[in-house]
């Protein structure tokens, strides 16, 4: 990571940045943050003044809250404006590696927005909702028909939160067995969350490395599997876009010294509909409803993070349970008698139901036929891209990648041109750029998904600029690269000025206002 | 000025009769960038060699500082906190993370002189 | 397919190019004992048309709000939410955004959400706050995670009228986090004495404001009681609006703030996904889990804004992060964000009176009814009644009257027989003078 934090060093401002009277330049609008639009007394909702009623006692709140008054057309324009110094996938190719930018079918925020799944509580009687318990339930059967796992939980939140329900229900099966095993493998390759779950569950990490090939070194897995080991966490495809070859003997090694195998499912998109984890020796799996199955990721959040699980975790899944009877479907919230191997509950009520709705209407619109069209399309278009950029960017492994494809910048040694640079001129170019400086196996990472919802045409777009740049690199112009990008909302930022002294609101007083 | 000696992690330390300045090498510095952050161990706290002693922020990454000997934390620079960037600009003299009161001299003689310091960071190229 | 792009020709053409005979052939990685050959037995793709009234039919067996009086709160309320909200948070630059990583390009997403920390901080009393959890229990967690932490002690106390989901979850993580938890007995009328409790081992107190059963209480006392021991006190607010009324956690002394923001922005949506609110004093920023936006310049000397202290989050400390999240509410938060912006501090503060006021009336008119009492002294949105006969079947009799009535607490607090009579009800903005005549109608004939 020193690599990214050295390349965003010795932050530069360029005094002869040209500058519009406005600070507009064309269709990109400034606007003052909301704070400093206030006029008091201006509310941009209308509601009546109530009969005055006080049952709070001496409770209530004194003075101002220091909350800006705006009327509604204010509101608009300045979020409108806000979003228009965002890229979203809905604008163009959005290939970060890893995080799975596919299309957002419209009709999923459509079916979301059903009164009848938008406009009912949790905790009504649940004769009153047995249309969404039914629909969780339909989700529930593709997911696990797709992993080939017979148990699922729904109601992690997002990726790391499936990851710790997984570990949790391996750290409960094992204590259940009377077990100490507080060591967890984690290649180097992993996920941050990887690491930071299984410290969460109270579990140690062992970095496990990885071979030539990219993949983990059976042999220094098997060396370091013990009686202490309480699971491996591994992704597949891994985070180098490989699949893991040899996850049969690793599963059966794993299993072999009485550890579970937890599976990062952030990259299923590979996988769906021709290979099913249940059949690779997977013991849990989170799903990522919104990498997969195209729930939008909404500038970081919300996510929703199903885990699938082998028979011998599925009693330890976590509350609620949803189960389904002569008398209906009907959700069990509170472990009932003994004995009750349940982690216990993950989050307040039952899981993403609007996420739910989502990725059903994705699953639905797909089909068996058109989900493993998706993965085959998303595969094949990560491998054009590594047959097209191969001989300019230093491919990180050979052929054949799954969904993604990972370079690293020995192209650009002693061009004085770094990862960043080249991600930033990217940016320039109207591409969003790909991940960078990650997994951190490599030097200078360079990770590409293309997903499949990109056509032939727009990764040629792609193709040549990115091959343009490469050109440009080596013609030795690292000046310009440095000052990229030139054309966005904004410049580089000075995130060292940011992480030293930091301002995290918005402060009325002068010194503060940046 | 007496003589420095270096770790293998990258920390220099100067003995100043039974008190050591610990800090940083300037090639750790470069490797890491702009350093934003330093969190100091409290007075008092015993450290073992080789065990973490304070801990570097550049914007994105973290490194642990460890104490190239056994002692007990008699000093820490706090004007790293209002200036970190001391770090970068002078790491072997106002970058200085903090002084131990030694327990056990014979502990400096693994250390690296500064011609060994300077022949292993060439072989990290 | 309509979402997939590429046409036969497109793939016969790549496949060339990338010198392979097949897509089948890019899976060889794929040991072949593993490998599907053929489709799955599911169904096949559907059109729009077919998906729509597919789950219009599961949508059309649920009973919602917009077409029942409902009262129900405990930690999801229902109030109105202004068009413009849908209309912004569905723009596509913020829909369809990822985590802003690349500050250049999403200036949006990370501007709005330093002005959600900012109201987030003014509305709570706090000096910082976060860019948001999953949800308020999780953040509940989290806060506990974060004071065992910054006082190296490992219990927690958590006040017997916390949210049961809230305690619940928290008991998970301390089950497996390796922290100890000693909650006390649920408590309608809050008169257990928190303090008294507070030792030199204590990391943290969980109250919350309102409570789960409705009451209002000031905790200055209380805070002043943790800090003596070297303890922190934690505030949960699961009804945000009440914030617009009731004094906040900062002037109570509260150290760290877990919230559910759903009642801002956001839809019931069956409990999910909504918004887990985090605050904190400034002195602890470091040790807070989530994102954190911070403000800063970029090169042309322009304000801008980006992701800042990094190092605590998992992709960069990885084992040694203060947590391990990674995704959060984002565009929860950023409807949460518009929405408040549209109220402003006028509005915000009628919203908050108008709901009490409305709480008000609606438990005159039902304490009004024979054999039914208020059990909350001091309420906000929500208060507690004695029925004098198990609530969970009068809910479902008027549940097929077509009101929803409240919460049970036996749905929360099962096997408590000393709770089997009471019912939790909330009232907001939302429901009208038919509403509440609905409700209190129905519940004479059904006590009979």
């Amino acid at each position: 990571m020193s690599e990214w934090s050295k390349a965003l060093s010795g932050f530069a401002p360029d005094a002869a940045a040209e500058q519009t009277l406005s600070g507009n330049y064309g269709l990109q609008l400034e606007d003052p943050l909301l704070f400093e639009q206030d006029a008091p007394g201006r509310t941009g909702v209308d509601l009546p003044e109530p009969a005055a009623a006080d049952r709070l006692g001496a409770l209530r709140r004194e003075g101002a809250i220091g909350l800006p008054g705006l009327s509604e057309p204010q509101v608009v324009r300045h979020f409108m404006r806000a979003s228009q110094k965002n890229y979203g996938i809905d604008m163009g190719l959005y290939p970060l590696g890893s995080c799975t930018m596919k299309h957002n079918p419209r009709l999923n925020e459509k079916l979301a927005r059903l009164p009848g799944f938008a406009d009912i509580h949790p905790l009504q009687p649940q004769s009153t909702v047995q249309g969404a318990l039914e629909l969780i339930d339909v989700l529930a059967g593709w997911l696990k028909a797709l992993t080939g796992m017979p148990a699922i939980a729904m109601s992690p939140a997002a990726g790391a939160h499936g990851e710790l329900c997984g570990m949790m229900c391996i750290a409960a099966a094992l204590e259940a067995r009377g077990e100490q095993r507080r060591r967890v493998l984690v290649p180097e390759s992993a996920h941050g969350t990887n690491p930071a779950t299984a410290a969460t569950c109270g579990l140690g990490v062992d970095a496990i490395p990885a071979n030539e090939r990219g993949r983990i070194d059976l042999a220094a897995l098997k060396a370091k599997l013990g009686p202490d080991v309480a699971a491996i966490m591994l992704t597949n495809p891994n985070t180098c876009g490989l699949f893991e070859d040899e996850i049969l003997a690793i599963a059966e090694a794993v299993h072999a010294a009485g550890a579970y195998v937890y599976c990062d499912g952030a990259n299923f998109n590979a996988l769906i509909g021709r290979v099913r984890p249940g059949d690779l020796g997977i013991d849990a799996m989170h799903l990522n409803l919104h990498k997969t199955f195209s729930t939008p990721h909404g500038g970081g959040g919300p996510g929703s993070g199903p885990v699938v699980l082998a028979a011998s975790l599925a009693g330890f899944a976590p509350l609620p349970w949803l189960v389904h009877d002569q008398s209906g479907f009907r959700l069990i919230e509170q472990a009932e008698g003994p004995p009750a191997q349940t982690i216990g509950r993950l989050k307040g009520n039952h899981g993403q139901m609007g996420m739910f709705v989502r990725a059903l209407a994705y699953i639905m619109s797909h089909g068996a036929d058109g989900l493993r069209q998706l993965s085959g399309d998303a595969v094949l278009n990560a491998n054009y891209l590594l047959a097209r950029l191969g001989d300019a960017l230093t491919a990180s492994y050979p052929g054949p990648c799954m969904h993604e494809v990972l370079f690293d910048d020995r192209f650009l040694r002693d061009t004085g041109v770094t990862t960043l640079d080249f991600a930033k001129a990217l940016t320039d170019e109207g591409f969003h750029p790909m991940t960078m400086y990650f997994p951190l196996v490599v030097h200078g990472a360079l990770l590409m998904e293309p997903t499949e919802s990109e056509s032939r045409a727009s990764l040629d777009r792609f193709i040549e600029v990115v091959l343009g740049l490469v050109a440009r690199a080596k013609t030795g112009d690292g000046a310009a690269f440095h000052a990229a990008p030139r054309f966005t909302p904004r410049r580089r930022l000075d995130e060292t000025a940011a992480a030293r002294k930091p301002v995290l609101r918005w402060r009325k007083a002068p010194a503060a206002a940046v | 000025m007496s003589a420095v000696k270096y770790t293998r992690d990258h920390e220099w330390i100067r003995v100043e009769g039974d008190v050591a300045v610990i800090g940083i090498t300037d090639y750790a510095q470069t490797q890491l960038g702009d350093v934003v952050y330093v969190e100091l161990p409290e007075l008092g706290r015993r450290v073992a060699q080789g065990k973490e002693a304070a801990v570097v922020e550049s914007v994105k990454a973290a490194s642990e500082v460890y104490a190239p000997i056994s002692g007990e934390v008699i000093a820490v620079n706090d004007a790293l906190s209002g200036e970190p960037g001391k770090v970068n600009a002078d790491p072997m003299g106002e970058g200085w993370f903090l002084k131990l009161r030694i327990a056990d001299p014979k502990e400096l003689d693994a250390l690296m002189d500064e011609k060994a310091y300077a022949a292993f960071v060439e072989g990290l190229h | 397919m309509r979402y997939l792009p590429l046409t036969g020709a497109d793939r016969s053409a790549m496949l060339a190019a990338i010198g392979a005979d097949s897509v089948a052939a890019l899976f060889r990685d794929v040991p072949r004992a593993a490998a599907l050959d053929g489709l799955l037995e599911l169904p096949r793709a559907m059109g729009e048309i077919e998906v729509e009234r597919a789950l219009e039919r599961l949508a059309a067996k649920n009973l919602p709000a917009s077409t029942a009086p409902s009262f129900l709160g405990c930690g999801v309320y229902r109030h109105h939410v202004p068009a413009a909200v849908d209309h912004l948070i569905q723009r596509g630059e913020f829909l369809t955004s990822y985590t802003p990583y690349q500050p250049e390009v999403s200036q949006g997403t990370l501007q709005s959400m330093f002005e959600f920390q900012t109201q987030v901080a003014l509305i709570t009393g706090m000096e910082v706050a976060n860019a948001s959890m999953y949800d308020g229990a999780t953040a509940c967690a989290e806060a506990v995670m974060m004071a065992n932490r910054l006082t190296r002690r490992r219990r927690a106390i958590l006040a017997g009228d916390l949210h049961p989901h809230y305690r619940e979850t928290t008991e998970t993580y301390a089950r497996f986090g390796g922290f100890e938890i000693v909650a006390r007995e649920p408590d309608p009328a809050a008169a257990d004495d928190l303090a008294a409790l507070v030792d030199d081992g204590t990391s943290c107190v969980v109250v919350q404001n309102p409570g789960c059963f409705g009451e209002v209480r000031d905790f200055s006392a209380l805070a002043a009681a943790c800090h003596r021991a070297g303890a922190l006190l934690v505030v949960v607010v699961t009804e945000t609006v009440s914030l617009g009324l009731v004094k906040p956690p900062g002037e109570m002394g509260a150290d760290i703030v877990a919230g559910e923001g759903q009642s801002l922005g956001n839809a019931l949506a069956f409990g999910g996904p909504h918004l887990g609110l985090f605050a904190a004093r400034e002195k602890f920023v470091r040790q807070m889990p989530g994102r954190l936006v911070g403000a800063t310049v970029d090169a042309a000397g322009r304000r801008g804004f980006v992701l800042t202290l990094a190092t605590r989050e998992q992709h960069i400390r990885r084992e040694k992060a203060t947590s391990n999240i990674c995704t959060n509410s984002g565009l929860c938060a950023l409807a949460f964000t518009i929405h408040l912006a549209l109220l402003g501090e006028v509005g915000f503060a009628r919203l908050a009176r108008l709901n009490h006021a409305q709480a008000v009336r609606l438990a005159d008119r039902l304490t009004a009814l024979p054999g039914v009492s208020v059990l909350t002294d001091r309420f906000f949105n929500e208060f507690t009644l004695r029925l004098g006969r198990p609530a969970a079947p009068v809910v479902e009799a008027l549940a097929q009257r077509g009101v929803l009535a409240g919460v049970p607490a036996s749905r929360l607090w099962p096997g408590r027989p000393e709770l089997a009579d009471l019912l939790i009800l909330a009232a907001t903005e939302t429901n009208t003078e038919e509403d509440m005549t609905a409700l209190a109608e129905g519940l004479r004939e059904v006590l009979g």
